[in-house]
This record gives structure tokens, sequence and C-alpha cells, in this order.
């Protein structure tokens, strides 16, 4: 699903080059739930923005679905993003002028999906994040919990192929952690491939995997996949 | 997608009021300034008969010495605007013309039938038959006088709709008398509401004013000496006294105008002038070089200066001034597109390319056009109202605003958002949304 090899990204300025990630290669699975550890500015963070193309990378080789994305413009890396990729940001990234129902309608609309088509998808989508009486709700009237609720909807709505969860509970309280965390691992068991970045040691054994990154480069590769019975033993 | 982003920039509109109401008001009142303007100087500089002015030609004759420089106005090549009474009836009698006219505006005392109404004077235009379908006058009731009644110096008149309203309450008044200066004439037409501005046929007299409500043949005004009420201009020797004595004079004060269909209709007449100019040289009238000059519509209304250079330089004063405008609006609709940098990161997120970004952002430039177009003409209307109250009537009647000018000011408006929300457009579909997303 998500396959990168010896990628490089550095951000260059006139007197120095800093290395975001480096010979950075990684692989995961159709219906993976992988965690991305490490320190803050490893690079777990431009890790997310390239896998969810919103950001080039500088070297090396992603291959997005069995696509090679390097030299797309950005028409067809906004098709891609749009069409196979679902993001749940830490803070949410509602619309703020937009309901519910509007805010996962954002999506659908630059696919290009018909009336019709756009309210059936939302409608699925709310019932199954359990928010469809919340529809003609503002942000701003929802909860933490609800908003993060509704942004994995949005992501959910154009069936996409890979969930990018950038620290997903980051913002909410551990009752309502709990609740997201829940609702991922559900559509993991419902065959959906999870690729979630978060600093959380606990949060990581949650996923089948964990990706360990340090000074942009992936140091613990070869780790264990665990179950996560195991991780609810621990935890 | 079209109504999609309209509703967004609707949306976005009301999220910050203050901010929408400073960008409207901004292209507003520089919308206004500048039609205001701009609709007085299209009244001005308008071509009056788009369909003929290509072939009626003003004439000219040089009668006075061009050495005698004193006597000339602002004409810049001497040459008087208008012709002698001795010119006039020579150049009516050659014929030379598909059509042509001599004319003069006078007036008369009118004693309406109607006693509950008392005399008053009337304005009138001597003319010939031909001034009519030369100049598209269009009739009410009846029509011009016949070619006989010019020969005939016959007692008929032809009058404005607004006379006839004032006179005989807007009925069909053809064949009913009315008395000018004790005099009865016959009523032969009455004219649809007619009045082109600017009244190019004689720019010498109140170029800006209301045609006139009353025209009778050029050869029975003359036989009733009617007396002029425009320009009379005399060089140095005024002639012998008496009316048979200005008719004999140098003194010029009437205007012709010639029908010229094609090029070489206007070729011909040209050479005619010419050739009368000199047979009035050889015949010892002029001792100087002939001069003649044939203009049409708009070459006349550029000879007379009827859009001076002050009124071109106050567009070019408003329209800066709408530039300013923009540079503000611009700036307003940076400010309020960059501060949602994040929404538009998380849209690129979602799937919208640098192309949707841009027509979402320059489709709410334009309804923010639309609506500052809206504000603009409200603000014409107020301007050109002001000017009618504050200024003279002659300048009341450029101040009235066309379909035409409605359209341009909405297209002015809509062009000018779209231009002030280019930049701003631009700069929203280079958001970087990996940056917006990490720096959050």
């Amino acid at each position: 699903m998500l396959k990168m090899t010896h990628l490089s990204k550095a951000y260059r300025t006139e007197v120095v080059e800093t290395y975001a990630l480096r010979d950075f290669s990684i692989l995961v699975k159709e219906g993976e739930f992988v965690a991305v550890t490490g320190p803050s500015g490893s690079g777990k963070t431009t890790f997310l923005t390239i896998a969810g193309l919103l950001e080039e990378f500088t070297g090396g080789e992603y291959q997005l679905d069995g696509a090679n994305v390097r030299g797309l413009n950005d028409n067809q890396r906004s098709r891609l993003r749009n069409e196979k990729i679902g993001f749940i940001f830490q803070a949410f990234n509602l619309i703020a002028d937009l309901n519910v129902q509007d805010n996962i309608d954002v999506p659908l609309r630059y696919r290009g999906f018909n009336g019709a088509e756009r309210r059936r998808r939302i409608q699925d989508a709310l019932s199954r994040v359990g928010l469809s009486a919340r529809a003609r709700h503002y942000p701003a009237e929802l909860s933490g919990g609800q908003q993060q609720r509704v942004a994995i909807a949005r992501a959910l709505a154009g069936s996409p192929r890979l969930l990018l969860a950038d620290e997903p509970t980051g913002n909410l309280d551990t009752q309502m952690a709990r609740g997201v965390l829940d609702l991922l691992e559900e559509l993991h068991r419902d065959g959906a491939t999870i690729v979630m970045v978060t600093h959380d040691p606990e949060l990581a054994l949650r996923a089948q995997r964990e990706v360990h990154i340090v000074d942009g480069q992936v140091v613990d590769l070869a780790a264990q996949p665990r179950m996560v019975a195991a991780a609810h033993a621990g935890a | 997608m079209f109504s999609y982003y309209v509703n967004l920039a609707l949306r976005s509109l009301r999220r910050n009021v203050v901010l929408t109401a400073l960008m409207i008001a901004a292209i507003g009142v520089g919308i206004g300034a500048s039609m205001t303007t701009l609709t007085v100087f299209r009244a001005m500089s308008g071509d009056p008969i788009p369909q003929k002015s290509h072939q009626l030609f003003a004439v000219q004759i040089g009668n006075w010495d061009p050495q005698n420089r004193r006597d000339y106005g602002r004409e810049p090549d001497g040459l008087q605007p208008q012709l002698t009474y001795m010119d006039s009836m020579a150049l009516m009698k050659s014929h030379a013309a598909a059509r042509q006219t001599a004319m003069y505006v006078g007036g008369f005392a009118l004693t309406p039938s109607n006693p509950e109404l008392r005399p008053f004077q009337i304005q009138s235009r001597a003319a010939y038959t031909d001034f009519f379908p030369m100049f598209q006058v269009p009739f009410r009731y009846g029509a011009p006088w016949a070619a006989a009644d010019d020969e005939n110096h016959a007692d008929v008149v032809v009058l404005s709709a607004e006379l006839n309203d004032k006179v005989f309450g807007g009925a069909n008044s053809v064949g009913k008398t009315l008395n000018l200066d004790g005099h009865d004439y016959r009523v032969v037409g009455v004219m649809e509401h007619w009045s082109p501005t600017p009244k190019f046929y004689d720019l010498n007299n109140n170029q800006f004013g209301k045609a006139e409500e009353l025209y009778l043949p050029f050869t029975r005004a003359i036989d009733a000496q009617m007396p002029s009420w425009g320009n009379y201009n005399c060089s140095g020797d005024i002639g012998e006294p008496g009316w048979e004595g200005r008719l004999r004079s140098e003194c010029v004060w009437f205007q012709y105008w010639a029908e010229l269909p094609s090029a070489e209709s206007a070729a011909r007449y040209r050479s005619f002038l010419m050739n009368y100019a000199s047979d009035l040289q050889r015949a010892g009238r002029f001792r100087w070089l002939p001069r003649t000059s044939l203009r049409d519509v708009r070459e006349w209304m550029d000879y007379q200066q009827v859009v001076t250079n002050s009124a071109r330089i106050l567009v070019l004063v408003s329209f800066s001034f709408l530039f300013v405008c923009l540079l503000n609006a611009m700036g307003l609709m940076l400010a309020k597109i960059m501060g949602r940098a994040a929404d538009i990161g998380v849209r690129r997120a979602l799937g919208a390319n640098r192309y949707a970004i841009f027509s979402q952002c320059l489709i709410e430039a334009g309804v923010i056009g639309l609506a500052g177009g809206l504000l603009g003409l409200v603000l014409t209307a107020l301007g050109l109202w002001g000017l009618r109250v504050l200024l003279s009537e002659e300048v009341g009647r450029l101040t009235h605003m066309s379909v035409t000018d409605i359209s341009i000011a909405v297209a002015l408006s809509l062009t000018a958002a779209l231009l002030a929300g280019l930049y701003p457009t631009w700069r929203a579909g280079q958001v970087q949304p990996a940056w917006q997303l990490k720096a959050q």
C-alpha cells in the first residue's frame, strides 16, 4: 500500500542544508495498522506529509497503492490525495464556517460525486462514527472527541485506501482519546490501512506494528508485530 | 462547483462583516466616483446619431479675412462655425447634396387659443424640411412640411411633444392653428420626444441644451423676421442697418448641414465648396485664398471641443481614485484570504488542487465586486443627482444613466474586483498545506 525506499527530504537555505528524512525506507501493507513514533523533531510529521502527498521529497522512491508518485504535478497529486488518502489531524482541522455534514462534504465535492451520492456517503460516515444526530451542528458546538469523530467521518467518506492520522488523540482527554482509538481499531478490523504518527508509546502499543524514527531515519524497522490484545494486557 | 463556490463566498463574507463591508465600500466608492464622471463624459462625447454620423456634414466657408485674427474665437483654423445668409442661400439653391438645410435658432411670442394659458415665448428653429429626415426626427402625429412649403414660405409649423402637451394637452393637433407673434400657423406635425445630446446640429448655441420646441420653414422665418436667439458674429463691418442689411452682411448666424451618403459624394461636395469659394474670390468678395471645410458629426464635435480637456482630466482623476480604492480592496482581500490560510491548507489536504482554491477565491472576489458594483450604482445615482441639484439644467441633461452606463458600472466593478482579487487569490493558491498543518 505504502512503500518508501531510500527516501530523503532536505530543507535548504543559502547556507545550510537540513535533512528531515534521510535514507528512509518503510513498507506498509494493505490492512496494516502501523504506529510511527519518535521524539519531537525526528521527522514523523514530515514523513506523514510526504506520505499524504502534501509535500514533495528530495530523493528516493515513493509508491502509493502501486503508483510511483515522483514527478506528479499538483493536479495529479491532489486527485490521488483525494481518492486514496484520508487525513485525521491532531487539531481536527474542521472548517469552522461549515456544519458537520458540509465539512464531510468537502472532499466529496472535489471528488466530483453527484448530490445523491454525496448525501449517501455523508450519512454512512456519520452513522459509522455515531454522529448522525449532529449533522447540522457546527464544530464549535461539539466536544473535542466529537470533532475528531467528525474528522474521521470526513476522512472515511471518500472510501480512501489509506488513513493517515497525526497524533489523533493529542488534543483529547483520556476518555475521549479512548473512544477515538476504539474507533480507529474498529476501522482497522474492518480492513482499513492506518498509519498513525504519535509520540505516545502507549498509543503506539494499540497498533499492530511500531516504526520508530530518530533523526529522520527508521531505527527499529525489525520490531516485532504486536497483537492488540497484548497491548491491552500491557496497559 | 460554481454554485458551491458562490455559497462558500457568501459564508465567508458573512464571517467577517466589517472586513466585508470595508471591501465593498472601497470598490463601491471607487466605482461611484468614476462612473459619475464617466456617465457625464459619455453623454458629452457620445455619438448623438450613430447611424448617420458619418453621413452628415457641417459646412464652413471662410468669408472673413484670415489675417484679422482678433475676430476669431476658439476655432483653431480661423473658420467660423456658422455661415452668412448669402452663402446659406447660395448653397441651398445649388442642391449639391442629397439633403441639405440651412437653419438658425430664434423665437416667437406664442399666444395659445386656450384663454386659460398666458402667452409665452417659445424657442424656435427655422430650417428646411430636409432637417427632419436628415436628423431622423421621430413623429407622433402628422409629418414634416413638404418641400413645396419651403418654396412657398408656408405658414406651417412642427411642434415638439412637450409643446404639444402644453398647448394642446397632448392631443393630435395636426391641422390646428398656433398664433406666433400675432400670425397664425398651421400645425402639420408633432414630434416624439427628441433632444439629441449634445445638440450636435448647433453646437455653437447651447450645445447641451434642449432641442427647440417649435420648427418652421426657414423661408417663412426670414419673411417673419424671426430674430436670432443664437450667436450672431460679425467681423468689423456689421453691414447696413435693418433686417435686409443683416441678410446682406458678412455676419454669420446660420448653421448649414449637408447629407452625403458616400465618400464619393462627400468628395464631390468638397470640390463643389472649393469651387464656390474660388468663384467668390474671383468675383472680389474674398480677397484671400478660398477656404472651406466639411466635417462629419464626430469631427465637428472634436472641432467644436464639445469635450474639454478639463473633462478628460476629471475622468482620469476619478479613475486614478478608483485605482487607489482597488489597492485598498486588494489589501483587505489579501488580509481576509490569508487569514483563512489554515482552511485553505485543509482543503488542499482533502484534495483541492490549486485551480480549485484559485476559483473559490476568485468567485469570492467576484461576489464582492458585484456587491461593490451595486453600491457603486447607488453612489453614482446619488452623485448624478447631486450634479443635477447643484449645477445648471444644461449639465443636468448629461446626468442620466442609461442601460449601457449601468452595464459598464457592473462590468467595471466585476473587473476591478477580479483584478484586485488576482494577487490575493494567487497567494491563496500558493498556500503549502504541509506548512499549514505542521504549524498546527
